[in-house]
């Protein structure tokens, strides 16, 4: 038996020196609790409030619409890149049915982030900068050995990211008008994920990596922090955001 | 919070503490599969079902909350028989019968997650017989697809269209889709179980646009229907009866109105936001008509779901009450 500890430094409880039987009951009938206890004691670069450079979605139902928003926005902003034909020979040179597809992706995200906006008001966070300099656009999917994501590999990321987002949010939603206003877009990001995820791997609309499917058969969704970490990627210096609100 | 020293405080007043947690066999699969999924920010979270799982301390659900999920129960066990019948009546091609074993694997882990949270308030399994894919309601009725189940024995006979099951198929999931995202509202106060039924709620709209991918002849195919919900569907889909349902609209189905329409609008919706607004109008320059429609899907209440879902019941007065 060993337990890992996630980069922690040696714990001064002695988890990684062999233990009585009794005292083993104790630590590992509490695993999850060590874990989250060894994660606490972490000090990752990323699990910051002090970050003078990220930007705060902010608190309550505005802070998750403005999270929401900021997430519509690089989606938006990725599609409109694609579909617009300026920016790399994939979508140029793309079948009819597959231009039809991102066509559509790119009214549903633009429709979405123009929603937040217009709902927000004065109240939304600025127009972020994007940076998919990651992204090759002129890659179908990603190349083998590339260190860019192909744009349908980038596009499954992005909506496969908006929905675990959206379903990891819902529990700080106070107002139930807001919860089923994200109802009516995660459900569409998911048809959206499902989509992609068939042009690349047929029978992949539901595959292990963003579904259990050993136990639950549900989505695997992710607190705003961990969403925004992915996010940050493709968000340039001055636009990161972070969601000290919602851990 | 030193949780160790809680423990050890506890076993002074119970000794058996540490085998509330877990049996000596059971440690090992939690201890080597539960503690990597919590990250830091979960723990009051750990440290509550921890306890709860120690102490069988869960307060009893709200009688709302346990409507919402039987509701969701039944639909998970119509859905589940449907993709059993279709597997086993052989007209699928391998490509489709993937899919759907896909599919119905995930039927059953609803069906698990669901029974999990409801423990004793969970309804009973219909079976296969509780249900008829015709809409016949057991030969009370004509059928309605006649192919689904046959006329002899509809509540145990096999498919024999593989366009009608694509078809009922696709019906079904987006009215389950529509059911979880209107009864999400009901679960704002459990957020463990809202955010579960947010996570089934995806992966079913995941399903469906699966499903309408085959019904237009595969996802390199530019014809309808697209795996989204689009305008056309709501005056194109022919409605299905309410029975006699009280509150119900009088004609129901998976693309119209639900009860009150303003609250649970048709699909082809397009005015958004608690002060609302038409979203058709965001559309970027040179996009498309329905796009508007097309990007939001909309909540159904639960009197119109079992409206809908009492038509695949063996007997309508049995299940989707």
């Amino acid at each position: 038996m060993s337990l890992t500890p996630i980069a922690a430094p040696a714990d001064e409880r002695g988890l990684a020196t062999p233990v009585a039987r009794r005292s083993f009951l104790r630590y590992s009938g509490a695993s999850l609790a060590i874990g989250g206890l060894l994660l606490a004691g972490c000090d990752d670069d990323d699990d910051t409030n002090t970050n003078p450079t990220l930007l705060d979605v902010g608190t309550g139902d505005i802070g998750v619409l403005n999270y929401a928003y900021a997430l519509e926005q690089l989606e938006a902003a990725f599609y409109a890149r694609v579909a617009s034909g300026a920016t790399g020979s994939y979508y140029a040179g793309a079948n009819a049915t597959e231009k039809a597809i991102l066509n559509d992706l790119r009214d549903h995200e633009a429709i979405h982030a123009a929603f937040f906006k217009q709902a927000l008001g004065s109240a939304a966070i600025k127009a972020l900068e994007v940076d998919f300099s990651g992204i090759d656009f002129n890659q179908r999917t990603t190349a083998a050995g590339s260190a860019k994501m192909g744009v349908l590999n980038a596009a499954m990321a992005f909506e496969d990211l908006g929905v675990a987002a959206y379903n990891g949010a819902g529990r700080f939603i106070t107002n139930v008008d807001y919860l089923t206003l994200a109802g009516k877009i995660v459900s569409v990001e998911a048809r959206h994920a499902a989509v992609i995820r068939e042009l690349i791997t047929t029978n992949s609309f539901v595959a292990s990596d963003v579904v259990n499917t050993t136990t639950t058969g549900t989505e695997k969704s992710k607190r705003p922090p961990v969403v925004l970490q992915t996010a940050n990627q493709f968000l340039a210096a001055g636009s990161k955001l972070s969601a000290n609100s919602f851990a | 919070m030193d949780l160790f020293q809680i423990i050890d405080d506890i076993a002074k007043v119970d000794t058996e503490v540490y085998d509330r947690f877990d049996s000596r066999r059971a440690v090992f699969r939690n201890f080597l599969g539960y503690g990597k999924k919590v990250t830091a920010t979960a723990i009051p979270l750990a440290v509550s079902s921890l306890f709860n799982k120690a102490y069988g301390q869960t307060s009893a659900l709200p009688q709302i909350v346990i409507d919402t999920l039987n509701l969701a129960l039944q639909l998970e066990y119509l859905e589940k028989y449907f993709y059993q019948t279709a597997l086993a009546s052989n007209i699928l091609n391998a490509e489709q019968r993937d899919a759907f074993t896909i599919i119905l694997n995930d039927e059953n882990l609803h069906i698990a997650t669901l029974r999990g949270v409801l423990q004793g308030s969970a309804i009973a399994d219909p079976t296969r017989s509780g249900f008829d894919y015709t809409g016949s309601q057991n030969k009370r009725r004509a059928a309605l697809f006649p192919t689904l189940g046959g006329t002899t024995d509809p509540t145990t006979g096999n498919f024999t269209s593989v366009a009608d099951v694509l078809t009922l198929g696709q019906q079904v999931v987006d009215t389950g889709v529509r059911a979880y995202k209107g009864g999400a509202a009901n679960l704002i106060t459990q957020k463990d179980i809202l955010e579960t039924a947010l996570n089934i709620h995806s992966v079913e709209a995941r399903h469906v646009a699966r499903i309408r991918s085959f019904r237009r002849g595969g996802i390199q195919s530019a014809t309808a229907p697209k795996s989204w919900i689009t305008p056309d569907e709501t005056t194109a889909t022919p409605t299905l009866p309410n029975n006699g349902v009280p509150g119900a609209p009088a004609a129901v189905g998976p693309y119209v109105a639900g009860t009150p329409a303003a609250k649970f609008p048709a699909e082809n919706n397009v005015m958004q936001g608690l002060t609302p607004f038409d979203v058709q109008a965001l559309t970027p320059t040179g996009g498309s008509a329905t796009a508007g429609a097309e990007a939001f899907d909309e909540p159904l209440d639960a009197v119109t779901v079992k409206a809908i879902a009492k038509n695949f019941a063996a007997d309508p007065a049995a299940l989707f009450n």
